[in-house]
């Protein structure tokens, strides 16, 4: 296992780029421990798939650096790289028993036979497969296949790292629970660097000590789970992490206090905004929103079940703002007020938190 | 006035793919079809559409038998989890190519192209092709082209399952809006419970090739008929276990005690299936009737908002989850308490008691 550096890391599938949208992945730099569980975690386009390309060696960055454990690897083969790597769909040899298919990546290495048996034997026993070894790998379900992917990305002992590419993408809901807590349970037995990469949020921050959110081949934010949810640094953070996401309002902030709807508004970092008169949003999730006496008048426009909680939308002018309001619990109907949690309610500028960049 | 499916079975070879569904879908309806894969979802979708013929049975619709008309006779819009559009025409003509089909006049194809393409947001991407567009945008060309026909019946197999998590969300909304106030009946394929739940409307779960339950969505989803409707309907897994109910105690995993809160008075004294929701079980406990009980963490998965802890009780994978951070330790054991008066009651057959 090793630790992963990315130094001023640029890449472009263009021969010559010259400017900046020349490039899928512009200046990146970062470091993730030794052991860790690591999430990339953006939309469709975002540059995810591109980095990691990168680490694996599919590609030769345009600029920048890849150091693992401080060695610079850039140019290294995926095979001199030594990393594990488990695809969205199921990668495996179908005339094979579960046992061959676990085998086959420590017998291409020419691992001894009683030390692969040991190791066949452990990975089995993590993904519950013990019973089904001696079965051919066709005759399993789409899940079935999937953990025998994830048993080869963690059968060798000496990988640097375990790359997943959104491996749980084409599980049933259900299965997802169990597939995605098994493989966090595994993460923390095993303690290997492990880098997932996903566009669903809840696969990510289950999964993940640290997100690295992406936009337009940018580092937006990283974080843990925790800091991402509590404190969004931009925007596009705030919706995309949390269903449904931040709600996003257009606000001023005058001598220190944000104003939204004609009204005062409490925030965290109003304060610290020094006034260059940007476009200024006012960001509060819908479960930091609640139902008031007094406070910000709206009109309930729609109420969806969403079982264990309510998703309302409310309107104020020409914006919407919604809430979580917890099963069991009274929703007034026609208009009403709210009232935002002062220790949750941020001011964004250009996109970007008050305050928050150093 | 309705679609009526009368003792359809399907059956292929000795396979049963569906077991005999009896069930009707009223117009202006929005139907969601919920289950796992190989639930028979798309093949009772098929036979509705009329792409396969079921093996017995009937198919009524509007008060005619439609069991023997072949798919083109029978106005139906199919949209299906791979984006399928014409990869040489542009979004316009692929959102007219219906219209065009039927002989529709140009002036009258234009009006409705355009507000089809309003709705879904695709009015700038009229003059692209396909390949050109993000994945959303060729799944909204896929939905518009099943709109603009004034079809009777619009068929969605899982249209959101290739997009991106968020997109996802953002069409979700959208798709119930797209159809209010129109007179077709819409069934909606999904593997997803939240779907479900949001959509509203009707839901039949299914199971095995079988419609254990339909009816209206929230009624299904807090009063299921038996433990099968119960289980399809829970994300996470609903967390079941045998108890036996005496008096004002119930006594579950053999020798814990639990207060039956109001099971009390609308459960007789014997042997049940205790279901739990997974939100239903937290890490402290308040009110009256609560159940405690302490498991083995396996992991503790911390969404930024919510804590969902798998646990190891007697031998079973319980999962709470619960509001806030409760980081629990591998191994750790973690006291659990169980709103017992959220909780569902399956008799011996699986059927719903209370």
């Amino acid at each position: 296992m090793a630790k992963i550096t990315l130094k001023n890391l640029k890449h472009s599938y263009l021969p010559f780029p010259t400017e900046d949208s020349h490039y899928s992945l512009k200046k990146m730099s970062l470091d993730w421990a030794d052991g860790g569980a690591y999430a990339l975690l953006g939309p469709s386009g975002c540059g995810k798939t591109t980095l990691l390309n990168l680490i694996s060696g599919l590609l030769i960055p345009t600029e920048g650096s890849i150091l693992f454990d401080g060695r610079d690897v850039s140019r290294a083969t995926p095979e001199e790289r030594n990393i594990a790597q488990v695809f969205q769909f199921p990668v495996i040899y179908d005339t094979m028993t579960v046992y061959d298919n676990l085998a086959f990546p420590l017998r291409n290495r020419g691992v001894a036979e009683v030390e692969i048996d040991k190791r066949v034997h452990e990975i089995a026993g993590m993904l519950d497969l013990t019973k089904t070894l001696k079965n051919r790998a066709s005759g399993l379900t789409a899940d079935g296949k999937q953990k025998i992917s994830l048993g080869r990305g963690l059968v060798r002992s000496d990988v640097n790292v375990i790359m997943f590419d959104e491996p749980l993408t084409v599980i049933d809901p259900h299965l997802k629970w169990k597939l995605r807590s098994k493989l966090k349970e595994l993460h923390q037995r095993t303690r290997r660097t492990m880098i997932y990469v996903t566009h669903d949020q809840t696969e990510a921050l289950t999964f993940a000590d640290q997100v690295v959110v992406m936009k337009d081949g940018e580092i937006v934010q990283t974080g843990t789970p925790i800091e991402l949810f509590e404190r969004p640094m931009h925007t596009f953070v705030g919706h995309f992490i949390g269903s449904p996401g931040m709600n996003v309002l257009p606000c001023e902030v005058k001598a220190g206090k944000a104003i939204f709807a004609g009204q005062n508004i409490a925030t965290v970092n109003a304060k610290s905004y020094k006034g260059k008169s940007q476009k200024l949003e006012l960001g509060v999730r819908p479960e930091f929103v609640s139902f008031a006496k007094k406070g910000i008048p709206v009109d309930i426009v729609k109420v969806a079940d969403a079982g264990r909680f309510r998703i309302v939308e409310t309107r104020n002018g020409t914006s919407s703002i919604k809430l979580l309001v917890p099963e069991g619990e009274d929703i007034p109907s026609g208009k009403t007020h709210l009232s935002f949690d002062a220790t949750h309610t941020q001011v964004y500028e250009n996109g970007w938190m008050v305050g928050g960049r150093t | 006035m309705a679609l009526e499916l009368k003792d359809i079975s399907q059956r292929v070879g000795a396979d049963i793919h569906i077991h005999d569904t009896s069930v009707t879908f009223e117009n202006g309806s929005f139907n969601v079809l919920l289950g796992t894969t190989l639930a028979g979802k798309t093949t009772l979708m098929q036979l509705i559409a009329g792409i396969q013929k079921p093996t017995s049975g009937e198919i009524w619709f509007k008060g005619k038998n439609i069991t023997k008309l072949p798919v083109q006779k029978r106005n139906v819009s199919v949209v299906y989890q791979q984006f399928i559009n014409y990869p040489n025409f542009t979004v316009y003509d692929n959102i007219a190519s219906p219209l065009r089909v039927a002989g529709m006049d140009a002036a009258e194809i234009d009006v409705r192209v355009n507000k089809a393409a309003d709705l879904l947001r695709l009015t700038t991407m009229l003059q692209r092709k396909p390949s050109e567009l993000s994945g959303g945008q060729q799944q909204r060309t896929a939905i518009a082209r099943a709109m603009v026909k004034d079809s009777d019946i619009i068929l969605l197999d899982e249209p959101l399952a290739n997009l991106d998590y968020k997109l996802r969300e953002e069409l979700r909304e959208e798709l119930p809006k797209l159809f209010a106030g129109r007179d077709a009946i819409v069934v909606y394929a999904t593997t997803e419970p939240s779907e479900a739940l949001l959509f509203g409307g009707n839901t039949a779960t299914m199971h095995e090739g079988r419609i254990t339950q339909f009816g209206p969505t929230a009624g299904v989803y807090r009063k299921p008929s038996n433990l099968i409707s119960a289980q399809v309907f829970s994300e996470p897994p609903m967390n079941t276990a045998k108890i036996t109910k005496r008096g004002t105690e119930i006594v579950i995993f053999n020798s814990i005690k639990w207060p039956a809160g109001r099971a009390e008075k609308t459960l007789p004294d014997g042997d049940y299936t205790i279901g739990i929701r997974p939100h239903n079980i937290a890490t402290e406990g308040h009110g009256k009737a609560v159940g405690a009980i302490k498991g083995r963490v396996l992991v503790t998965e911390l969404s930024g908002s919510e804590s969902i802890i798998h646990c190891d009780i007697d031998g079973q994978t319980w999962i709470s989850q619960s509001h806030g951070i409760h980081p629990f330790d591998v191994g750790e054991t973690a006291k659990l308490f169980v709103d017992i008066d959220q909780s569902l009651f399956f008799g011996t057959n699986n059927e719903f008691i209370a």
